[in-house]
């Protein structure tokens, strides 16, 4: 029996991990996952896709009023609605993405219990499935930017790079808080506390340039989302406003954020292949 | 408390079913084939901590106090090497290290030494249906699965057809499983599973699913399994399947391989093993003197003589009762009842207590023993005997003692069945040739 010959050679088992049972089987995995998991909310309930839609276009009208009405940060700033609304886009992308990270593994306590697969799936699934919803909704959000009368320009290339910063960073985000969820469960409230912070630590109800003290600026930019989501706004909106560097005086300002980058990428693959193979024993 | 042993005694039913169809084939140990599962020294510990941390508040503020654990040694320096083509059965009491060791097989612990080597494609069912998404259809959770077992999207694809055919859920493929019956569920997890088309098949508990016809149905996927030269581990607790199928079976207690080999010896060395432990709880549990009378001891003899607390199936039971009276009393009579776990009386037995030269008056400081044959048509279980003592002439002090549960014990043996008992028997089926009309 041919099946059997080839199955003759021992390979040796070395349990569960982060990445194990190879990669085309990991993506294969990831995608699957993460596109009927998308279908599942977005496609499931009568309104499908259009709720996903609306949660954001509520807050951003809610802002909008409060920005331009009564706070007058925006009516200061040009092209203010378009900066808001692709601000709450992307930083929803990043919030839900992390929130919904957070339980993911111990949601699906039940596969991972009884089953082998590679357990970064589960986390990254969920990126996946926010990045998706993403996608979608960055289709509005570039309507609304086209009908308000911003005009493309070559610097729009720019754009995907930058959305492939803040998905790499939301992903290892996600890894961290999916793994430390399993032992520690006050994770969960302290990273919703965390995110609420972040949201108004991150220029997106407001450009960089309306704090008027630079030490506070730079303080803003070790934030590592803040250049980045600074940049999309020049990118893709008001090519006339300063880039981070020079809202910092310089680019070494930067650094800090770069570094931060880094280090959260690299914490977040280490503990979750440190703790990878223990999962299924801690739940 | 081991569980009732009168639960391990009534099969499930594809179980049975599976056993049947499997023994049919010559039970010839392929150990010429090539390794398909090489274990060597494996060992897994566990660290259970003795107060739990579950808080990132309570390990900063704990930060500097040692951890404190217990270790739980579930797999202690186990090899072993099953053969390609081979059914080999792995049995053990709860908390012997056998989850643990099917855990490891199957990737969902890592080991803390040694070294797990596996041939092929392994297709692990620790559990019916797990890894189903209730939200999701039929169809997704079936590509879903497949994908899981290591197929590619467009493999679990073209093999979804044959899952729905098999679960015979053909219509019923886009509806979310949650809407699924609990029946249509089972069906659908087990066809999964056997479309999986792995090499090594890892099987905790074969499942007792469906209606008859499906049972019919799994009985003749897994003879097919076996016939295609599939490698079978399973897990279970029904020494009537070990028996029927597996070519060799391992008994694991306390984390190290107690016997490896013929599934006969394996099933009986299980079974001693378990109820043992059961067994050994027994002793007088309630009031043992009554009226001028008391039960001293009551216990059972094997056929050397030595005391016991369980009994092989079909071997006679001696039970041994020594009783004294507090003042001269005569015309006394001892009675027995046995009963079964659930507290059925099953049979009653008693006789007038006599001495050798005819005369029934018992001297205080005499010991009264009854000596007792009875003969075992029990099913394998856990039985109680009750003892009571009274006179049964007229005249004189009463006398009396009721002794409930003077005496526990067990019966075990592998020929399983539905029923108390099992009763010799002889059975033939004739068929008759077809009457004409």
């Amino acid at each position: 029996m041919s099946s059997l010959e080839q199955a003759a050679d021992l390979r040796e088992v070395r349990g569960p991990s982060a990445l194990g049972g190879g990669r085309r089987r990991f993506f294969d995995l990831l995608w699957l996952m993460g596109v009927t998991e998308f279908k599942r909310t977005y496609f499931g309930t009568v309104l499908g896709y259009l709720w996903s839609l609306v949660r954001p276009l509520m807050l951003f009208a809610v802002l909008l009023f409060v920005f331009t009405k009564i706070v007058r940060i925006g009516s200061d700033t040009p092209n203010y609605p378009v900066l808001l609304l692709l601000g709450i886009v992307l930083f929803s992308f990043f919030q839900e993405a992390t929130q919904n990270s957070v339980t993911s593994v111990v949601a699906q306590e039940g596969i991972v219990r009884k089953t082998q697969f590679p357990r970064l799936v589960i986390p990254l699934a969920t990126v996946l499935t926010a990045f998706f919803n993403l996608l979608l909704n960055l289709i509005v959000v570039f309507v609304f930017v086209l009908a308000w009368g911003v005009d493309p320009s070559w610097t729009w290339l720019l754009f995907p790079f930058s959305l492939g910063l803040i998905a790499v960073l939301t992903a290892a985000v996600s890894m961290m808080l999916s793994v430390l969820y399993v032992r520690f469960r006050d994770v969960a409230i302290i990273w919703t506390v965390l995110g609420q912070v972040l949201f108004y630590m991150t220029p997106v109800l407001y450009p960089l340039t309306v704090l008027e003290n630079q030490t506070l600026q730079r303080l803003m930019l070790v934030n590592p989302l803040a250049p980045i989501f600074n940049e999309i706004q020049r990118w893709v909106i008001n090519p006339d406003e300063p880039s981070s560097a020079s809202i910092a005086g310089s680019a070494v300002y930067l650094i800090p954020a770069a570094v931060l980058f880094v280090a959260i990428c690299a914490f977040g693959v280490w503990i979750f292949n440190r703790d990878a193979p223990k999962i299924a024993e801690e739940l | 408390m081991a569980d009732p042993p009168a639960a391990s005694s009534t099969a499930m039913p594809v179980d049975n079913a599976i056993a049947n169809s499997l023994a049919n084939g010559s039970p010839t140990p392929p150990s010429e084939a090539p390794l398909a599962i090489q274990v060597e020294n494996l060992k897994k510990s566990f660290r259970i901590p003795t107060h739990r941390i579950d808080s990132l508040k309570e390990r900063t503020v704990r930060m500097f106090s040692g951890r404190e654990f217990r270790e739980l040694q579930a797999l202690d320096d186990v090899s072993f090497d099953i053969h390609q083509g081979e059914f080999f059965g792995i049995v053990g009491r709860n908390g012997s290290g056998k989850s643990t060791l099917l855990k490891l097989l199957a990737s969902i612990y890592r080991a803390d030494a040694g070294t797990i080597r596996m041939a092929g494609r392994l297709a692990p069912f620790i559990e019916l249906g797990v890894g189903f998404n209730v939200e999701l259809t039929a169809r997704e959770n079936v590509v879903l699965n497949g994908v899981m077992m290591g197929l590619t999207p467009s493999e679990a694809g073209d093999r979804l057809d044959a899952v729905l055919e098999f679960a015979e859920l053909e219509e019923f493929v886009d509806l979310k499983l949650k809407n699924y019956s609990s029946g249509m569920l089972v069906r659908l997890a087990f066809a999964t599973m056997l479309q999986a088309d792995a090499d090594v098949l890892l099987i905790d508990e074969v499942l007792a699913v469906g209606d008859a016809s499906f049972q019919q149905k799994c009985a003749d996927a897994f003879r097919r399994m076996k016939d295609e030269g599939k490698t079978i581990v399973l897990v279970t607790h029904e020494m009537a399947t070990v028996e029927a199928y597996c070519h060799r079976a391992m008994l694991i207690s306390d984390g190290k391989i107690q016997l490896l080999g013929d599934p006969e010896e394996i099933a009986e060395q299980y079974l001693r093993l378990n109820f043992e432990d059961g067994a050994a709880s027994s002793g007088i549990d309630s009031k043992t003197s009554g009226d001028g009378v008391r039960l001293l001891d009551a216990w059972l003899e094997d056929e050397a003589g030595e005391r016991t607390t369980s009994i092989e199936q079909a071997k006679p039971i001696h039970l041994q009762v020594e009783i004294e009276v507090a003042r001269e009393t005569a015309d006394l009579s001892v009675g027995f009842i046995l009963a079964n776990a659930e507290g059925l009386g099953m049979f009653q037995f008693g006789t007038p207590i006599e001495n050798e030269d005819g005369s029934s008056t018992v001297h205080p400081g005499q010991r009264v023993r009854i000596d007792t044959t009875l003969e075992n048509p029990l099913a394998p279980g856990r039985y109680f005997i009750h003892a009571g003592v009274q006179r049964h002439g007229a005249g004189g002090e009463d006398v009396s003692l009721y002794t409930h549960n003077a005496l526990d014990f067990l019966v075990f043996g592998t020929q399983s069945s539905r029923g108390v008992v099992s009763l010799a028997h002889e059975i033939k089926a004739v068929v008759s040739p077809p009457e004409e009309k």
